[in-house]
């Protein structure tokens, strides 16, 4: 994945707010790279133009050889579906579906015809086989959370995006997720973009990317 | 801060249903008191005096004198159905004729053409001429100057007539209205036995001289006789009056409580959204009070402002349904008073207090900790007692509305019963529904579940828009389908012209009127009127019997006949027809269901009155008729031996093809004193004041519908936070635009569907209810019902589907996954 002159402006009554300037980037398979900085510096707007969820004011992102910005929302969302797993820092479950349920959504909507057999595997790999009928409400943090990697890492993607994963956890459960994540990572030779506040985790990765006051401080 | 909050949206929702419940209160309200106003306050002129006596024979000198010595004002009417014609054309007409000093109470109006200026006049028509209604210059084309020929005479028609104060509210207004002199009566020789004539006493004076007169004359009234004082007038139209302004309010009152559930809707909405910003409050040192303080002020400013729109477009609304009415209500309705205002603004304050309030004071009760840990609501126990309290306003208000408690409290049953039918049943559905979940795509899959997860929610919305649905399917397929059942019932060929008053010595020329020109010749049957006095030698008294229609039947006289053969349209159910031995010895046959009201039975020995005489008879046989034939019957048959010497009037009815309608008015011409009524005019009469009743129905149930479509929109709302977020994690998986949509679709219009299809159940279940229990006739569902439903379920429902497809779909993932 390649990002040139990434940048991110919002009008801001009658000025711009500037939130990222001139990022380069480029991060290779199979590596793992933490987006470290101070609250505000434009970390998870960063996270959000590197998956195609947000649009950039200049600047390309190049995903797997493909210019992220020159297809339109569909075709980005199509892109994500093929190569790209999330993890937030609020799980993002769907409420009304269970957790089997929700591990089984992107692969149902890749057109998967063994979407079950796959999340029911990636559900007891994760430690929940004994919670498929659950709703994420009787689930609890660290579960759900659990349940939100089963669900990206259910579709073998490329490329992982995590948002500060255990931003809503205490130490010990995030620790726990932290350990899945990365294991998960090794076994499946997924590349990982991570965005934390936590040192600890960012040292676990194979490089860091500082972000200050919205442009890359290598 | 209300023009903030207005803008967010749940005020307006709010705004809006308070709005439609006080505009279908009030329109209700006003239009009732508009018509008890015209019923109390001119009582004096619906009766045409302070005291009116009526009879079915001319009063005796002895009343006319005791009055006069009284020093009361006296004037006397006399009313009959009868034929007037003029050249060719002939129609059938009430006739009044009058004294002087008629109407002792309100003022007669006249002009000199229809539609030119009328005046009000202290005169009555002079002898030899009548005043005829609009009506009846349109269906004779007669004008100021012609000539009218009813029964012997010919009178010149002096005026048209526009009020008649007396003849107030009307129902079944067959014909139109002459009104002539007293003094021309006799020589039209339409007084006649056999004849229905309605002779009236009314009087006038000091109200003490008047009470005086009353207890008099009640002390010394005869069969037939009757008084009818301020309080008593007109007690069957107040009745059905009183009942049709229950039924509309009722209805109105559907629609507050389906606007009373939108209302807690979004206030609970709102509630929600400024959860976070009075923790804040709660945490720099805002008091319970002032946080109370500040939204209760916007609270009442808002429902003042709403419950003054809804009065003001209720008496708009109400002006629509007085129109709507206006055949069946005469009397020219006074302007209304401001006391539905009143109650208009107090039950839009009794909605906000029930269903808004509870909500709100949880706001009240946020903790500051939510500041810190956002998961931290208000504490729940308040909101059972919320519920309660919205119960129990819900409660008064349909008790009020009934003006009755214990009927208020038999509403109050059955709306909850049918609310909890409907709730039921649309509960079960939705889980039918969504366990079909896992057969569909995954775009399907995640909108059926959420009919699943968000059941309660979703019940409530099925519940409201079937209602209203049910209410429109009832008043177009239903309505369509009862009334094709009730035209069925009368087939084709079925007689549709009674002529009544033949004379004995004009049988044989009535009949030979019809062969010559060349129409079937009819059955005719003799008719003579008599009393029931004594049953089983008991005397029959008035006073015996509690119902108003029984009561009506004993005092009047019955029309009897007699014959040696069963009628061919009538059927024996008990007992056996006269034999040779019952025609010798006497015997009667009695009508099924008039037997059972008056509680005769085979064998009872019945004594009538005809005249000065009186002859008994046993019963021999109870039997069954359809009315709805269309033919001539007859409650009460006897043996021939036992009427034959009385004076009787002849009676027919058949089919005449409208090709032929010119021979009727031939006949009446060679026979003035004939009364020819034209069923189908009758028919048609019944159908389009069935229409109006239903029109005014439909229009009150309207605001029902309106009520429903903002219960299904507020609930749009209260989940639009949830749906918004939920489609941004959809997209960050790779759903498609179209998948995201095709979700929320799924969600909206399964609820449609299932909501329409529970309106179709809803109403065919009533149709069969009505066609069984109130017409009484097979009723066959238009099988197009089941498709229309939920076609209309679904189209009420497209537009949230939309509006929450583009509300889920309007911002980038990002931005909705940060709020969370």
């Amino acid at each position: 994945m390649r990002a040139t002159g990434l940048g991110k402006a919002v009008p801001n009554g009658d000025s711009t707010l500037v939130i990222l300037q001139d990022i380069g980037l480029a991060i290779m398979p199979r590596e793992a790279v933490a987006i470290v900085g101070a609250s505000g510096s434009g970390k998870s707007t960063l996270l959000g133009l590197l998956a195609g969820l947000d649009t950039p004011t200049s600047g390309a992102v190049e995903l797997d050889g493909i210019d992220l910005f020159a297809l339109d929302e569909d075709g980005r969302a199509a892109l994500r579906k093929r190569l790209v797993g999330f993890v937030f820092q609020s799980f993002q479950l769907l409420p009304p579906l269970t957790a089997l349920e929700n591990v089984m959504l992107p692969l149902e909507l890749a057109g998967d015809r063994d979407a079950e057999g796959k999340a029911r595997l990636m559900l007891e790999r994760v430690g929940l086989g004994e919670r498929l009928r659950h709703y994420p409400k009787y689930l609890s943090g660290g579960e759900q959370q659990r349940v939100a990697l089963a669900r990206a890492f259910v579709v073998e993607p490329k490329l992982l995006f995590a948002d500060e994963p255990t931003g809503n956890l205490d130490a010990a459960t995030g620790a726990g997720i932290i350990e899945l994540l990365f294991a998960l990572n090794a076994e499946r030779g997924t590349t990982l973009v991570l965005v934390t506040h936590d040192e600890a985790l960012a040292r676990r990765c194979n490089r860091q990317v500082r972000l200050v006051a919205g442009r890359v401080q290598q | 801060m209300l023009a903030r909050d207005w803008r967010a949206g749940e005020l307006r929702v709010l705004a809006l249903a308070l709005f439609v419940a006080v505009t279908a209160i009030s329109s209700v309200g006003f239009f009732a008191d508009r018509v008890k106003q015209a019923l109390t306050r001119e009582a004096h002129q619906l009766l045409g005096g302070d005291l009116l006596l009526v009879a079915d024979h001319p009063w005796s000198d002895r009343f006319r004198d005791e009055a006069r010595a009284r020093g009361l004002a006296t004037a006397e009417t006399t009313t009959l159905i009868s034929m007037a014609r003029s050249g060719e054309q002939s129609q059938l007409v009430g006739v009044k004729a009058v004294s002087d000093g008629y109407p002792l109470r309100g003022r007669l109006r006249t002009a000199a053409a229809p539609n030119a200026p009328d005046a009000e006049t202290r005169e009555v028509p002079r002898p030899g001429t009548v005043w005829v209604d609009e009506r009846l210059t349109a269906a004779l084309g007669v004008k100021a100057g012609d000539s009218l020929e009813l029964g012997d005479s010919t009178l010149t028609v002096a005026a048209v007539l526009t009020l008649e104060p007396d003849r107030g509210v009307q129902f079944f207004n067959i014909a139109p209205r002459v009104l002539m002199n007293r003094a021309d009566l006799a020589a039209t020789g339409l007084v006649q036995p056999g004849s229905r004539l309605s002779y009236a006493l009314a009087v006038a004076g000091e109200r003490k001289t008047v009470d005086a007169f009353e207890a008099w004359a009640k002390a010394n009234l005869g069969r037939g006789e009757s008084i009818q004082g301020l309080a008593g007038a007109r007690p069957e139209i107040r009745q059905a009056l009183d009942r049709a302004q229950q039924f509309l309010g009722l209805t109105a009152m559907l629609a507050a409580i389906l606007a009373a559930v939108a209302i807690g809707l979004s206030t609970r909405r709102y509630s929600e959204r400024h959860l976070d910003g009075y923790a804040v409050m709660r945490c720099l040192g805002a008091s319970q009070r002032q946080l109370f303080a500040l939204f209760a002020w916007e609270f009442v400013a808002l429902a003042a402002a709403a419950c003054a729109a809804g009065v003001l477009a209720g008496l708009a609304a109400q002006e629509v349904l007085a129109r709507v009415a206006s055949e069946l209500i005469a009397a020219a309705l006074p302007a209304p008073s401001l006391a539905p205002a009143a109650q208009g603004f107090a039950a839009g304050f009794v909605l906000v207090l029930g269903f808004a309030l509870p909500p709100l004071m949880q706001l009240r009760n946020v903790p500051a900790i939510r500041v810190i840990r956002r998961e931290v609501g208000p504490p729940r126990q308040g909101a059972v007692g919320g519920y309660a309290l919205g119960l129990a306003a819900a409660a008064a208000l349909l008790v009020w509305q009934a003006g009755d408690l214990k009927l208020g409290l038999y509403v109050m049953g059955g709306f909850a019963a049918a609310f909890v039918a409907f709730a039921g049943a649309a509960f079960l559905a939705l889980r039918a529904f969504a366990s079909a979940a896992p057969l569909a795509g995954p775009s399907w899959r995640y909108g059926l579940a959420n009919l699943r997860r968000r059941s309660r929610a979703n019940t409530v919305q099925i519940l409201a828009l079937a209602l209203g649905l049910t209410a429109i399917l009832l008043l177009t397929f239903t309505r369509a389908d009862l009334i094709g059942a009730w035209r069925a019932k009368t087939p084709a060929d079925a007689p549709n012209r009674f002529v009544l008053n033949i004379q004995p010595d004009q049988r044989e020329a009535v009949l030979a009127f019809f062969a010559a020109n060349g129409l079937p010749v009819p059955h005719v049957y003799p008719m003579v009127r008599g009393r029931l006095v004594a049953i089983n030698d008991k005397p029959v008294r008035v006073d015996d019997y509690e119902s108003e229609r029984t009561r009506r039947l004993v005092e009047r006289e019955f029309n009897l006949s007699y014959m040696a053969d069963l009628p061919g349209h009538n059927r024996v159910v008990a007992g056996r027809w006269f034999d040779a031995n019952d025609l010798a010895r006497g015997a009667l046959s009695v009508e099924q269901g008039i037997a059972q009201t008056l509680g005769i039975r085979i064998g009872d020995r019945l004594t009538w009155e005809v005249g000065a005489q009186r002859f008994s008879a046993p019963v021999t046989d109870l039997r069954g008729l359809d009315w709805d034939s269309m033919r001539v019957n007859f409650f009460v048959i006897a043996t021939p031996k036992l009427l034959e010497g009385f004076p009787a009037s002849f009676i027919t009815s058949f089919n005449l093809p409208e090709s032929r309608a010119a021979a009727m008015n031939r006949l009446v011409a060679a026979f003035p004193n004939l009364t020819v009524v034209d069923m189908s005019a009758v028919l048609r009469q019944a159908l389009s004041i069935m229409d109006q009743v239903i029109r005014a129905v439909q229009f009150v149930f309207l605001f029902a519908l309106a009520a429903g479509l903002l219960v299904l929109y507020a609930a749009l709302l209260a989940t639009q936070d949830e749906r918004v977020q939920e489609a941004a994690v959809m997209r960050a998986l790779g759903a498609s635009r179209a998948q995201v949509a095709a979700a929320s679709r799924a969600e909206f219009l399964s609820l449609g569907f299932l909501a329409g299809l529970l309106a179709a159940a809803g109403a065919v279940a009533i149709g069969h209810v009505l066609a069984a229990g109130v017409f009484q006739f097979p009723y066959h569902p238009d099988p197009w019902i089941w498709l229309a439903g939920p076609a209309l379920g679904l189209a009420a429902v497209g537009l949230n589907a939309w509006a929450g497809t583009r509300a889920a779909l309007a911002r980038p993932p990002i931005a909705a996954l940060r709020e969370a």
